[in-house]
């Protein structure tokens, strides 16, 4: 196993710019998910780091080595595919071995590793079968067999849970991750469901435009989004934002959102007026009648143990998420109390977060 | 029908399969009568051959078939007689027509000519079509589309029409009566059908398996060799049934470009009608063995064919 380093990495194709500049570390034995909408350059970077495509500039780093112009069989690495890629021509226990035999492997030898890895898949009753015959958890678990029986540099999977099933999805979400803290391989994985990516990484990159929005542990992202973007593509329903306007001293604990005033972590710097935004998670937001900041119930949305409240402010429309035992009414007035301490700040124009006691706690507790 | 039954808008009703029996069973009979004719021809006497009314029930005789394996001169009774007991079954038909058999004809010679033409061209033709195709379908080629439209272009017109700068371009350059020839002619033909034909297939095939292999440490022929191929396998087998069909069946350009040496069986076959008298029965002989061997090549890869020509249609 081995590290990832990613250092200003480019790619273009003609004029459009797929990837912009990124750079990450993978550290050894850690499950790193790349997350963003389809087209922002994550499986491009997938397939840089595979040797699938050769960068536009920059370096691909694997356990120290330059691989950046290295052919992909020469970077020992796996890669599952989203499509499985599973040679119909050929039955599970042959496919899984396919790997091996490129590689001179006698076939005893061979025969003994696929049998290792297919137990370790639980999928040693399925190695005679072909492999159109097998369900889509099967199919995966092969690709995944394929991948490891190698026991290669790092893995690579690209959207591998992209078609199956909701229920299979939920399983292999867990089977990955148990697989993972069993093996300790390097992974790096792409997906566009966050749901996926908050469940299994150790640390994500957000990724819009060819641009790393954020690089951090889910529960960074989440708490802290670095940018707007991020805030509005992590969290269902996601993050919801408030317009305030002028600026911002470095000290100011309060903004005043449509008249109301809401406190929020401490700035801590100085922002020129501008167009602003204040950023609620909707479990932030609780009911109280004393609030000034106000809005009128539109709709809600119930999922047992909580409910999604619509509230239609002058501002649009914001989503809270409160316990399922409030009973309320369309239409009925209602005030909104933010909790103070998780609120962020955003600059519209950039979608650049605030800098905020808030941020800083965490760049304190990651540092110290 | 009662009410109950459930029944499928997509699925033809009796009246249409019927009638789709009788139209296909019409067609199947009309096109299997001349080849029942010609088969049956072989087996006949010459005089049975052009009797009339024809005759459907007769004696059969592979008198035909003897005649189109040998030449035979005419002799004299006096002579005949005076030969050692005949040797064999040919012989001694010969004989009774007051002929002798003076030695092998040239159909052998000319159906391996056939062979050798038409499969070795096939080869070259799905060979260098599979790599094109497959060049076409993986990599950024420049100008693709227009080498596309060029290949496909080359079958604007029947081939026939370049006859003869081709007959001359021959001539100069020795390949007149060759089978090298022949194979590269016939190859130039069949390449761009091999092209179209093998890119449609290649492209379907998703090229994540041949990016699989080679990241599993293989190079990309041969990810190419064990992973694009083995799925290629059922264009691969219609694109060689097209050209062999080609190849095998082409009588124009074999009939100028040959005469002796690398001379088809085509053009040979009705040499044969001039030879002593209209031997029906050895000209439908010849024709016989000459449909065997792409009656083969056709049931041995009739799965594939017809998965090839309905490719497309249906995803998998």
């Amino acid at each position: 196993m081995a590290e990832i380093r990613v250092q200003n990495l480019r790619k273009a194709f003609g004029a459009f710019v797929a990837v912009q500049d990124s750079n990450f570390v993978v550290e050894d034995g850690e499950f790193f998910v790349m997350l963003g909408p389809s087209g922002c350059g994550k499986t491009t970077t997938l397939r840089m780091i595979a040797g699938l495509e050769l960068p536009t500039g920059g370096k691909i780093l694997l356990g120290g080595e330059d691989v950046t112009m290295r052919r992909a069989r020469e970077r020992d690495i796996a890669f599952v595919f989203q499509l499985f890629a599973l040679y119909p021509h050929m039955n599970v226990r042959k496919n899984i071995g396919f790997p091996l035999l490129a590689q001179g492997m006698a076939s005893a030898e061979i025969r003994e590793r696929v049998e290792e890895t297919a137990k370790l898949l639980r999928i040693d009753h399925l190695l005679d079968k072909s492999v159109s015959g097998l369900a889509g958890g099967d199919r995966q678990r092969v690709a995944l067999g394929r991948a490891i029986v190698r026991r290669p540099k790092c893995f690579l999977m690209d959207e591998p849970l992209g078609t199956l099933d909701t229920e299979f999805r939920d399983l292999m979400v867990h089977e990955l991750r148990e697989l993972h803290n069993r093996i300790h391989a390097t992974t790096v994985y792409v997906t566009h469901d966050q749901m996926e990516a908050m469940s299994m990484a150790d640390k994500i990159a957000v990724m819009n435009h060819g641009v790393i929005e954020q690089f951090g542990t889910p529960r960074e992202i989440y708490d802290r989004p670095a940018t707007m973007f991020v805030a509005d593509f992590i969290g269902s329903p996601p993050m919801n934002f408030l317009k305030f306007g002028g600026g911002l001293a470095k000290g100011a604990k309060e903004i005043v959102v449509q008249g109301a005033k809401v406190a929020v972590p401490e700035v801590r710097e100085d922002v020129a007026p501008a167009d602003m935004a204040l950023g609620i998670r909707p479990e932030h937001i609780r009911f109280d009648d004393g609030s000034r900041l106000r809005g009128a119930i539109y709709g809600t949305e119930y999922l047992g143990t909580t409910q999604i409240v619509a509230v239609e402010t002058a501002d649009g429309i914001i989503k809270a998420r409160v316990p399922a035992g409030i009973h309320l009414s369309p239409g009925e007035q209602v005030g909104l109390a933010l909790s103070s301490a998780r609120l962020s700040l955003f600059e519209k124009g950039t979608g650049r977060a605030v800098r905020t006691a808030m941020y800083d706690q965490a760049a304190e507790a990651r540092h110290g | 029908m009662s009410l109950t039954t459930a029944h499928s808008v997509v699925a033809p009703s009796s009246n249409a399969k019927l009638i789709a029996g009788t139209i296909i069973i019409a067609y199947a009979l009309i096109s299997i009568v001349p080849l029942l004719w010609i088969f049956a021809t072989s087996f006949k006497t010459p005089p049975d051959s052009i009797a009339y009314p024809p005759k459907i029930v007769f004696q059969p005789s592979i008198e035909g078939y003897c005649n189109l394996f040998t030449t035979r001169t005419r002799q004299t009774p006096e002579y005949i007689n005076s030969l050692g007991p005949a040797t064999g079954f040919c012989d001694e038909t010969v004989r009774k027509r007051n002929m002798v058999i003076a030695g092998p004809s040239n159909f052998l010679p000319r159906f391996v000519n056939s062979l050798i033409i038409a499969f070795g061209s096939t080869f070259c033709a799905v060979f260098l079509g599979t790599l094109s195709a497959y060049g076409f379908s993986r990599f950024k080629v420049p100008l693709a589309d227009d080498l596309l439209f060029f290949i496909l272009s080359t079958r604007f017109m029947p081939p026939i029409a370049v006859a003869i700068p081709i007959y001359l371009m021959y001539r100069e350059l020795g390949l007149s009566d060759t089978a090298l020839g022949m194979i590269l002619l016939y190859t130039a033909v069949n390449v761009s059908l091999a092209v179209w034909l093998l890119k449609g297939f290649i492209d379907e095939i998703p090229r994540e398996y041949e990016e699989a292999a080679m990241i599993d440490g293989y190079t990309r022929l041969q990810a190419f060799w064990r992973t694009v191929l083995p799925q290629a396998t059922t264009g691969i087998a219609a694109t060689a049934i097209f050209c062999l069909i080609f190849a095998w069946n082409e009588y124009a350009f074999a009939a100028l470009l040959t005469s002796g040496t690398a001379q088809t069986a085509p053009p040979f076959i009705p040499t044969i009608i001039g030879e002593g008298g209209q031997d029906w029965p050895a000209v439908a002989a010849g024709t016989t063995i000459f449909l065997v061997p792409i009656l083969v090549f056709t049931i041995l890869l009739r799965k594939q064919l017809l998965r090839g020509i309905t490719f497309g249609a249906v995803r998998k």
